[in-house]
This record gives C-alpha cells, structure tokens and sequence, in this order.
C-alpha cells in the first residue's frame, strides 16, 4: 500500500501504555557516570557494564535492548523528570492524577476519554477508544462516551462460551433484543440498555479482526506482548480506533528489585519493538505514536532489596514520526536537590507531554483537558 | 404462607445477598415480614461462622486472600445484615490497601466494623477514630499537638458524619487539636515477620489539652467528646440516613452533589432522621424503620444497581461451590493466568474490595455500568452458570425442570429460582421466546449440549439482573 508522507493527522493514532506500580527511572535511564547515584544506590544499581550508553552521562538498563536499538534509530524519546506537583506517593491517588490530569483535587473526567469526545463528538465509532486489558482505565472513563475495553480479543463480547452455532446466534439476537427494549422505558435502563448495545456493535467490528491479520513477526508469550499485539491486529483492520490504552503490571518493586526490574524490562522494551517491526511489515508505521508513562519514580536510595515509592519518574514515545532524543531535564541526583530529602525532583509536568500528543499528534485542543497551559516538548519529525 | 415471596426476596436482595428458592420457602412459610426483618437486625439470635475453620484454609496475608475471606463470609453468613452493614461502613470508610500495603490490618478494621455496624452512631465513630488502618490511612498519627495534621479531622466531618456546609474551618482545626495523640504501635512489620496486630494508643504527651470551640461548644475536649457533639447533630442523622438511603433503598446522585441537590425522597429522608435522633443515633432502629417502611417495600420497582459485590456474592450464593471453605475463594479479587496475575471479576467489574479508589469511595449506582465492566458481568454469569459440575447449578438446573415444558412456566421458575427476580414485560416476552428456540435446538440435529442451563444465563445476563 503506498503511503502519502506528508504529515496528515487523520488517521493518527495514539497508543498509551501505563507502566503500573512505579518504574524505577533511574534503573532504566541510568546516570552510569554520577557518583550520586552510586552513593545512593548500593544493592539496586547497575555498573558501567550493565548498561548500554547513549552518550557520556546517560546508558539504558542493558536488559532493555531493543530500546538502545530504537534510540539509536531515533524513533526514541525520553522525557526526562517527568512528574507532577505535591507528590504524595500513593499509587492511587498518582494514578488518579495521571488518569484525570487534576493533582490539586480528585478528577471525575479521564484525559483520554474526553479526547475521544473531542475525536467522536457524536460516539459513532463504540472503538475510537479501545482499552486492551481487564476493566476500564479511569482515563478513558467519561460519562456517555462510549469506549470499548477487550478483556481478550478472541472472546470479546457476550455469549461467547455458547459453542452451537444456531444456539449462539439465537442468544445474541435474545440479547440485543433484551437491551434494545430496555431503551425508553427510564433513564438508568436506557444507558445500560445502550451499554449493552454499544458491547454487541464492539463486538461485531471486532470479530474478524484476529481472522484478517498476519504477520511474521512473533511476540513473546507474556502479556504485554500480548496485549500489544491486539493493539496491532485492530489498528491494521483499520476500524476507526484513535486511541489505544493498556498497561504492563509489576513496577512495584519493593523488595526482590534485581531480578523483577531487568524482566520487565526486557519485556516491556521487546514488547514495544516487535510492536513497532508489526506495523512497519503493514506499512502502517507512520500513524502511530506509542506513549509509555508510570505513576511515579521510585527512591533515590534503595532498601537493600528493592526501592519504595519516590516522585521524579521518566515518560517514553516512540514512533516513526518520532524525532528521537532526551526531552526535558534529568533531575539532579545531588542529595541537596531531593524532594522530602530522598526523591528526585521532578523537572518536567506531565501536562506539558498530554498537551503534546493531544495538540501536536491528535490535533486536539488540550487546554481543556488539562486545565491550562503546560510546557511541551516538540517530539514529532514533519 | 405467613409472607409476601417477592416482597422477601427483595428484602434479601437489600439486607442479605439474595436469597436461594429453598430459603424463600422457608422463611414465608414460617414468618412474617416483620418478623424476618426483626432477625436481620437482631443477627445475635444465629450462630457466627467458624472464624477458625476460615483462618484453616485461607491462610496467608496476601490482601486478596483477606478479600477472599471476606467474600466467603458474605457467601455464606447466617447473619447477613452485619455483613451488609461491614459493607456499608466499607464504603462510607474507605480504607485502601493501596497506601498501607497491609491487608491483614484492613481485614481487621472490616471485622470491627462487622462488630459494630448494627450498634450506634458514637460507638462506630469512636471504633472508626482508634482504627490503626484508618489513622494511618488519613495520617492521624502525624496529629500532633505542636503540629495538627487535619486529615482525619476534615474528612470525619465532610465524608464520615455531617458532610460539606455544616461546620467551619475552625470546627475543623478544633477536631484536629482533639484527636491529637490518638494514634498507634506497629509491634512487628508485616514483612518478613507476618502478621502482629497493630494496637491503639493515646500518647497523652501528644494531645493538645487545651480549650476548643467544636459547633458552639467550648470545653478541653478530647476526640470522644467531639464524636459526642457529631451525634448530637441533626446533620448527623441527616447525612446517615441518606447514606443508609443509597445503600439500601434508592441510587441517590454521588456525595459530592448532596450539599447542593436535595435527596429522592425528603420525606424518607426527615423518617429515618426522625428515629436517629430520638434514639441518639442508634443504628438498629433506624434500619426496622427503614426495612418495615412503605417506601422501602415499594423500592422493589426502582432501578438499583447492584454493586459488583452483591452481584458476586449474589452468584456465589447460588452456584453453591465454596458453600465451605475449598480454596480458591480469592479468585473472584484476583486471577492467575499463565503465570501471571490478572485482576479479578470483582475488580474488572470495578470494586477492589479493600482497596477503593480514593477516601471518597466507589461512585455507584449507574456509576458502576460501562462497556468493560457489563461485558463483565455477563461474562461471569455466563462462566459460572455454565458450570454444571458446581452443586448449586445442579440443582437449580434439576428444579427449573425440562426445555420441552411450558416456556412460560420454565421462564417463572428461572427467575424464581434466581433469587425470586422480577423483570420488565418486555424482557419476560423475550426470555419466554428464547426458552422457545432452546427448545427447539435441543430437539433439533447438534443440540445435545443445549439445556435449562442456557435459560438461566440469559436470565441472569439481561438488563434486569444488573438491579437489586
């Protein structure tokens, strides 16, 4: 298929992957040079051979191999001390944070479900927002806008445990029935009626996709591949989808750090590469952008067995259209710089980088959507 | 027939976590109404379930265990209002296990507020205030007499008793000074060492003894006399009542909107207010008053969702396969799937139990639908109906009788069977019309599998089955 080149943000599409539990920054873009950070890390660290450097100062985790790859090709770009304001450390109130993009009270609206308003004003497509993964993520979470949330696409939908053709047919016909009637007869009926409705239209859009798609490249066997890898097979059937959300599990490394961290680093990083080699083999790589974040960083000083929760963290996007490189400012690693006395400081608002993928990647107006003007970094090539 | 069955059954779908068809029978056949209603809150008049046959098999400090525990209890409870009401004060308290990472502490302040939710006002908010989960959950142990921290202060009266617009800044910093020094001791960590009960303590070398002026009052309180003058409070008793209002009767709009939009019903409302204070905020009472009310017994036609807790449990109740303790129980929190842990239905469908989403709590009602967690909902109830090995649906599967009987007749007996249901017109036609095709399926060529089982999930996946 021939491609135009010019930029044209039709058909753009955002992929956001949420690094659940805290990524430890500091651990996957690692100051391999600054004595601070051996100061500060004695059991949690990794030595000069450990890691690949991207120049004097900066390596990444050498489990990470892939993302030297993508660096190094410039479809890489770091956001460095990435964080927001008043860091209380909590997993869920970061989260929430992250998700509503309000850290001065508690947020009803996710950022992404009102880009998709914006994207669908009238919900015509129930997969402009597609969630890969168990349950709805509060950021895509926005009153009457439907968003459709695959638990795993070979099952998505209802009745699907029902194997007799005949009887399968007549149980979604019974269904749909059940819930289109339930329309009109009350306020709280008509939206679950709706709801329902909106998971059998999710459902027929998706039901060929794993049918049509092949490839050659392989992902590995756990699940952000996975998941990922659903994200590729709906994005090439070409079915509206604009935004994409899912997470990798596992960065709360309290204790046994060593040998979790370079797994899930290995597994994030191979994820996001075969991810990107998928889309390249359909020629579809130009309309993808992946963002990567996490609730916060983690410690400066680790615990012996792993880190606790800190604040300063690190954002990633990759993508074709991605002009590679350090965004941002690494936060200092001098202990007379640290936020409560131990945590990196955090350089650079998270609202700044929503800004920038909603204004400059999806064309939607953020100000909005984060309540304000933020600084943004200008990571796409034209 | 001493009882109305529908008017029971939508008791225990409010006060319980729904009743089976052979609990139906019995309970009509040998008391009133009001009778049934004076057992749910008098639940010492049954026997407890063996806290020791729990802690045998569900061992462990992992929080989904503890969630799982719980669930067990609700499942199976022959006291289920006080398991009701440990949910109820679960969400109007919403400690998480995010910020502490210690289920076992939370598993005992749940089981405190089982002690306590049938008792008063005063008693579960003095428990609430020397809870070591909830004084670390809003940092009253970083309450201190040169330095107040006013967390636990602001939130015990905009979320926990009076709610926003019926106190000042002031009364609120007064509160804090009272409940300086209450605080607690952490014996052990959890980690490596286990679980070692963390204690209450009141550090007297903390506590700001000086003058305050709480609501009008001025005295040398201490945070017993603050909760003293919170009950006093016709706020009080306004702001429980629409608490026990949307919990058990009717979805009102979320907390936040209280202060501004008046409740569904005011006369309800002013009923149950009425009671509290004339007891002084004793919680038994107010619920006879409620569950004997005309309002609630006409509730049954309003659209309530249930809470992905009371749909769970609910399922389990029927299905019938942890009616002891068999392991497994915390799959319903959490799932493990080729190695990895995945949340489970309880959590797809939106209620970490043990862990909601911030002090706020969970939004419910309508809040608790979208596309995700229905197609969960449905999901599970497809997955666990469809289990005939389970004992529960088994039987059911035996009682409801044969595809090739009177379709309206098998569609009656399904939803009897699903807790004395009742559905829309619309939604009966269709379950009748479909119990038609299954018929004919089954009779049909490649229709051996086919059977009532697929009856009763289309019953317990429809619109109507989402309402308590």
């Amino acid at each position: 298929m021939e491609r135009d080149n010019t930029m044209n943000t039709e058909n753009n599409t955002l992929v956001v992957v949420q690094l659940t539990g805290g990524n430890d920054f500091m651990n996957t873009v690692v100051p391999y040079t600054n004595g601070h950070y051996y100061d500060a890390r004695k059991t949690i660290v990794l030595g000069e051979s450990d890691v690949l450097p991207i120049n004097d100062e900066l390596a990444i985790n050498g489990n990470a191999a892939p993302f030297k790859r993508l660096y190094d090709e410039g479809k890489m770009a770091v956001v460095q001390g990435i964080g927001y304001p008043n860091s209380n450390r909590s997993h869920f109130r970061g989260m929430d944070i992250w998700h509503t993009a309000e850290p001065d009270r508690v947020g009803i609206e996710g950022w992404l479900g009102q880009a998709i308003r914006e994207l669908d004003p009238q919900g015509e497509n129930v997969l402009t927002g597609v969630n890969i993964g168990p349950g709805l993520p509060r950021a895509m979470a926005v009153n009457g806008v439907p968003v459709t949330s695959v638990g795993d696409l070979e099952s998505y939908g209802v009745m699907n445990r029902v194997e007799q053709e005949m009887l399968k047919y007549k149980a979604l016909e019974t269904f749909k029935g059940i819930y289109g009637q339930a329309i009109g007869t009350g306020p709280v009926t008509d939206f679950i009626g709706q709801t329902g409705l909106d998971v059998l239209k999710g459902a027929d859009m998706l039901v060929d996709v794993a049918n049509q798609y092949s490839s050659s490249v392989e992902y590995a066997d756990n699940p952000i591949a996975k998941s990922l890898r659903d994200v590729a097979r709906i994005h090439l059937a070409g079915l509206g989808t604009r935004i994409f959300y899912t997470q990798h599990g596992g960065y709360d490394t309290h204790a046994n750090e060593m040998p979790t961290h370079p797994r899930l680093m290995k597994e994030i990083s191979g994820a996001i590469s075969d991810f990107l080699d998928d889309l390249a083999e359909h020629d579809a790589s130009d309309d993808v952008t992946i963002l990567v974040f996490t609730e916060f960083g983690r410690r400066m000083r680790d615990n012996g067995s792993g880190t606790d929760h800190g604040s300063g963290g690190g954002a990633y996007i990759f993508g074709n259209r991605v002009q590679g490189g350090l965004y941002g400012e690494y936060p200092s690693l001098d202990p007379v710089d640290w936020e409560h006395g131990e945590d990196l400081r955090h350089t650079f608002d998270f609202r700044g980088v929503y800004g920038t993928v909603l204004e400059q990647w999806l064309e939607v107006d953020a100000r909005p959507i984060v309540k304000g003007d933020y600084e943004q970094i200008s990571p796409f090539r034209n | 027939m001493k009882s109305d069955r529908a008017l029971v059954a939508h008791l225990m779908r409010r006060a319980a976590f729904g009743a089976t068809p052979a609990e139906l029978d019995t309970l009509t056949a040998e008391k009133s109404y009001e009778e049934i209603v004076d057992d749910l809150v008098n639940p010492e008049r049954f026997a407890e379930l063996d806290q020791s046959l729990i802690e045998r098999y569900y061992g462990g400090e992992l929080v989904a265990i503890h969630v799982g525990k719980w669930i067990y209890r609700m499942a199976n409870t022959r006291r289920p209002l006080e398991e009701k009401m440990a949910l109820f004060l679960h969400h109007l308290f919403p400690v998480a296990w995010g910020k502490s990472e210690h289920g076992p502490s939370i598993y005992t302040e749940i089981d405190m507020f089982r002690r306590v939710g049938l008792t008063n006002m005063r008693t579960i908010l003095l428990e609430l205030s020397k809870d070591p989960a909830m004084i670390f959950w809003l940092d009253n142990n970083e309450n201190h007499k040169d330095e107040i921290n006013e967390n636990y202060g602001r939130e015990l009266l905009e979320l926990f008793s009076m709610g926003v617009g019926n106190y000042t800044e002031d009364d609120i910093k007064a509160a804090s000074r009272a409940f300086t020094g209450w605080t607690f001791i952490q014996p052990l960590s959890l980690y490596p060492v286990g679980h070692y009960p963390a204690e209450f303590v009141f550090l007297e070398e903390d506590h700001d003894y000086g003058t305050k002026t709480f609501l009008g009052e001025t005295g040398d309180f201490n945070g017993d006399d603050i909760i003293d003058i919170i009950v006093k409070q016709p706020a009080t008793a306004r702001f429980i009542s629409r608490h026990l209002y949307n919990f058990f009767v009717e979805d009102e709009v979320q907390v936040p909107a209280w202060a501004t939009e008046p409740p569904r019903n005011e006369d309800a409302i002013r009923q149950l207010s009425q009671v509290f204070m004339d007891t002084g905020g004793q919680i038994r009472p107010v619920l006879k008053e409620l569950f004997n009310s005309d309002f609630f017994k006409q509730a049954a036609d309003l659209k309530k969702v249930k809470s992905p807790t009371e749909l769970v449990v609910g399922v389990i109740r029927q299905t019938g396969e942890f009616n002891r303790p068999v392991p497994g129980v915390q799959q319903f929190a959490v799932t493990t799937l080729n190695g990895s842990t995945f949340e489970g239905p309880l959590s797809i469908m939106g209620q970490r139990l043990m862990n909601p989403p911030t002090v706020e709590g969970w939004h419910t009602g309508p809040e608790w639908i979208n596309s995700g967690t229905l197609s969960e909902r449905v999901r599970f109830v497809e997955g666990q109906f469809q289990d005939l090995d389970k004992p529960g649906v088994r039987e059911m599967v035996e009682r409801a009788g044969s595809l090739d009987d009177d379709p309206a007749h098998l569609v009656d007996r399904c939803l009897d069977l699903l807790g004395g249901m009742k559905v829309s017109p619309q939604t009966y036609e269709s379950l009748v019309a479909y119990a038609r095709e299954l018929s004919a399926i089954k009779n049909g060529e490649d229709g051996d599998s086919v059977g009532v089982h697929n009856l009763l999930q289309m019953t317990a996946s429809t619109v109507d089955y989402q309402f308590a």
